[in-house]
């Protein structure tokens, strides 16, 4: 159970942008997921995507981590953005690029995503 | 749930303040809620949102609430 927190801890420290979802950005389950993943990519943003719904836990996990009761998740930098409408705000605003060309740099590399399996017991 | 129950939740919560509820479905779990409260004031957006998770708890914990969309703002 601990070691399911650690990894998705881990992803928050680790990944630049983490979105924790329903589904996969290949196959999304969820409106506001949706919705998150698409302010996301406008800005180009390097998403490493997590999905909650195969266990009930990663959901519980990911709650205690980081006190926000709904998903979708957005971390960036490490530090938790919001959900699906705080980053269609920051979209508008403009702050969410901003974000994150601070947490990856001004010449950020556009557009690659990736999934991460937390419940998988070896390193990938 | 009905709109009045959750707007009574959230002016309970932030009395001074101007508080919008759509049910967006019209099948009383995919709610819109927007608050426009002073308690807002210097906090960031995931803490103005935060305080209304916290004042909505309840029914999002039990399931009551399937889907929320939140906006704030700190004035009208």
């Amino acid at each position: 159970m601990s070691e399911l927190k650690d990894r998705i801890q881990k992803v928050i420290e680790d990944e630049p942008v983490a979105l924790f979802m329903k589904g996969t950005p290949s196959f999304v389950m969820c409106g506001n997921s949706q919705r998150a993943l698409e302010a996301l990519r406008s800005v180009g943003a390097p998403v490493t995507a997590v999905n909650v719904l195969p266990d009930p836990r990663i959901r519980q996990e990911l709650s205690s981590v980081s006190g926000w009761p709904t998903i979708p998740q957005v971390f960036i930098g490490g530090e938790l953005v919001g959900g699906a409408d705080i980053a269609e705000e920051l979209l508008a605003s403009g702050e969410l690029r901003e974000k994150l060309e601070s947490a990856l740099g001004s010449e950020y590399s556009a557009g690659e995503e990736n999934v991460v399996d937390v419940l998988a017991t070896s390193e990938v | 749930m009905a709109v009045d129950t959750l707007r009574g939740l959230l002016e309970h919560a932030f009395p001074s303040g101007h508080v919008d509820v759509i049910d967006r479905t019209g099948g009383g779990d995919h709610f819109h809620v927007k608050v426009v409260s002073p308690r807002f004031a210097g906090l960031g957006l995931v803490d103005q949102h935060r305080l209304v998770y916290d004042a909505l708890a309840e029914p999002l914990a039990d399931g009551t609430i399937h889907e929320l969309r939140i906006t704030t703002r700190s004035e009208t």
